[in-house]
């Protein structure tokens, strides 16, 4: 039975097509501002790259913040269910998933077959998700894949006062000025943005395994920052944007 | 005077509310919080009369929602243990 | 080097009628706020010389500057004044004051000066935070909240607008009544995905004024939301940088339904100037 999943993120758009539990392909779009069409051109394109016609799709499963605007789709389920669902099919004993995309932060606990038990998001502010980090890493002129790899080298708590983007923003120009190392203001934003994660998923509580996904668990500094944080370890899947994807595709399976 | 303490962001409001005029500077509600997020300090508000007041700290200020968390329903509890110690009703948390 | 938008033009003024040597009491109050510092001299209790300048990145060297340039033409010497008293984020950092008070109850004694004894509804918009405060005939606070943490509904939100869409700070308020309809407000509380949704916009086609249109009323209707918390009494004022425009004010009033009273002195300076008044006061006390 071949299913399809597609994620329509905030920032990017991520299709998996599913043939029993295998992956046929992935493929993965930025939304831009015409986010329906280009899920629609995404997805046409997966299609015609496996040679699958959409008829014989079963399920399409929609999930992210714009699932509204897929269509095509023939169920829609939300980014906690199919971030669960995901997290589990790949880590068996995950229980703690953390999914940090482009402007939200989740965390959900799970039982061992993915259902959900309890979850906590933060949404609507970019102060808890990856445009925090992009956003200090445009202040710093650092491109965003160096942003996480420089805050590896630094060994220095530096705290960062400002919870908004906005303000930490003019912070880390400050700190730039002061001819604080790029180094250390990269782990700082790093240490300040895991440490609001944390916040927000004690709130469920940690429970082993924990994995970590959304594109976020790309940058090696977050997790590094992340690790230090919660101080236990965390399991990273080797294409955790997609995460969400293959959930709802899994979901369609059913 | 009331004094809300705290924010409003994208996720939502987040405020702790306590009345000074109730409010006498006894610091119960200060050794009940396991999250330190209140202290006991000169009303600077009113800098021409002299009076020690609860407050939020400079340091939870700004993430009282994370800082709060402990307490909250999620973790069991039906009222706050800040709220509860105040023999006076000074305080008042808003989510 | 990039033309930067939200800069506006530093200033300084003095009253040319009050001669201070007759004075008795010479009190002075600098405020330095994230975004703007303001120094306020006052003789007797009566507006002599004030100043509005940028906070630089060091905060005792722009005290000093927002002071130094307060006194210039003035013939009065830091040395001359009794008394200072320092308020605002940086307050710890004017090294030249005889002690700080916070910035909420600088603003109400301020407001009261400015707009009179009847004002018991304040609202302080400043480059980093928002104030809300309730005071009595008085000017002493009687209830208040704050929001720093968030650029919502700040100065900062509104240069961050001003520099996306290549506007000066002072012409936003202006540009945004130049449309042919008003706008539904930009959806976004954070700013920075208010700024993504306002690219969106400009890409589908919609004019610079009317996206300042959608943002200036999502302030507006920002600050509407962060008093229901604690209500508003009349007489009502705004006071800090966003009361010089005109784009948030007059929606404010529209949605609040609430007349807003407008005033001769300079907005920015409420701060400094109920820093001044408290350091008067003080002396006033310690002579007692």
């Amino acid at each position: 039975m071949v299913t399809a999943g597609i994620d329509l993120g905030a920032k990017t758009i991520k299709v998996i097509i599913l043939d029993n539990g295998n992956i046929l392909i992935r493929k993965i779009g930025l939304a831009g501002f015409e986010s329906k069409k280009a899920a629609e051109d995404l997805f046409n394109k997966a299609l015609s790259d496996t040679g699958i016609k959409k008829e014989e799709i079963s399920e399409i499963v929609a999930t992210g913040a714009g699932k509204e605007e897929v269509e095509f789709a023939t169920k829609k389920v939300t980014e906690v269910t199919a971030g669960a669902k995901g997290a589990v099919f790949l880590f068996p004993s995950a229980k703690t998933v953390i999914d940090v995309g482009a402007e939200e932060g989740r965390s959900i606990r799970c039982d061992e077959t993915g259902k959900v038990i309890d979850f906590a998001v933060n949404e609507k502010c970019a102060a808890g998700a990856g445009a925090f980090t992009e956003a200090m890493a445009r202040a710093l002129e650092v491109k965003l894949e160096e942003f996480g790899r420089i805050s590896l080298k630094s060994t220095k708590t530096i705290p960062m006062n400002a919870q908004c983007a906005v303000f930490a923003e003019s912070e880390v120009v400050s700190l730039l000025h002061a001819k604080t190392p790029k180094e250390d203001i990269a782990r700082a934003v790093h240490d300040a943005i895991a440490s609001r994660i944390t916040s927000m998923a004690r709130k469920v509580g940690f429970e082993k395994d924990i994995v970590l996904i959304g594109g976020v668990a790309r940058n090696a500094g977050f997790i590094d920052s992340l690790k230090r944080e919660i101080d236990m370890d965390i399991l990273i899947p080797e294409e955790p944007e997609f995460v969400c994807a293959l959930g709802a595709a899994l979901i369609g399976k059913k | 005077m009331i004094a809300n303490y705290g924010y409003k962001d994208g996720s939502g409001e987040f405020f702790i509310r306590i009345d000074t005029d109730k409010c006498d500077g006894c610091g119960k509600c200060v050794d009940v919080c396991s999250s330190g997020v209140l202290e006991v300090r000169e009303n600077d508000f009113d800098p021409l009369e002299e009076k020690m007041i609860a407050a939020v700290t400079e340091e939870h200020r700004k993430k009282i929602k994370y800082s709060c968390a402990p307490c909250k329903p999620s973790k069991g509890y039906t009222t706050l243990p800040c709220v509860e110690a105040c023999t006076k009703d000074a305080i008042i948390h808003s989510w | 080097m990039e033309k930067e938008y939200w800069k506006w033009k530093e200033y300084n003024w003095k009253d040319e009628d009050i001669d201070w040597k007759t004075g008795d009491i010479i009190s002075a109050g600098v405020d330095v706020g994230s975004v703007s510092s303001q120094a306020v001299i006052m003789v007797d209790g009566k507006l002599f010389a004030y100043s509005n300048m940028r906070t630089g990145s060091d905060s005792p060297e722009s005290a000093r500057k927002a002071m130094d340039w307060a006194l210039e033409n003035t013939g009065l010497q830091l040395k001359d004044i009794q008394y200072v008293v320092g308020t605002g984020y940086g307050r710890v950092n004017v090294p030249f004051a005889n002690r700080t008070i916070t910035e909420i109850a600088c603003h109400a004694r301020g407001a009261n000066f400015m707009y009179g004894p009847t004002i018991r509804t304040i609202i302080d918009m400043g480059g980093q935070d928002c104030k809300a405060i309730h005071c009595d005939e008085r000017g002493k606070v009687t209830n208040f909240l704050m929001n720093d943490k968030c650029a919502a509904g700040t100065g900062r939100g509104m240069e961050v607008f001003a520099d996306l869409l290549s506007v000066p700070i002072e012409d936003v308020g202006r540009m945004s009544f130049e449309v042919d309809e008003e706008p539904e407000p930009v959806s976004s509380t954070c700013v920075v995905f208010a700024k993504s949704e306002a690219t969106g916009l400009l890409r589908k086609g919609w004019h610079k004024n009317k996206v300042l249109a959608a943002y200036c009323s999502a302030m507006a209707h920002r600050i509407v939301t962060l008093l229901e918390r604690i209500g508003v009494e009349k007489d009502f004022c705004i006071t800090g940088g966003i009361a010089k425009n005109i784009g948030v004010v007059k929606r404010l009033q529209k949605e609040l339904g609430v007349d807003i009273l407008e005033t001769t002195y300079d907005t920015q300076i409420a701060g400094a100037l109920g820093a001044a008044l408290f350091a008067k006061a003080l002396i006033e006390k310690s002579r007692k």
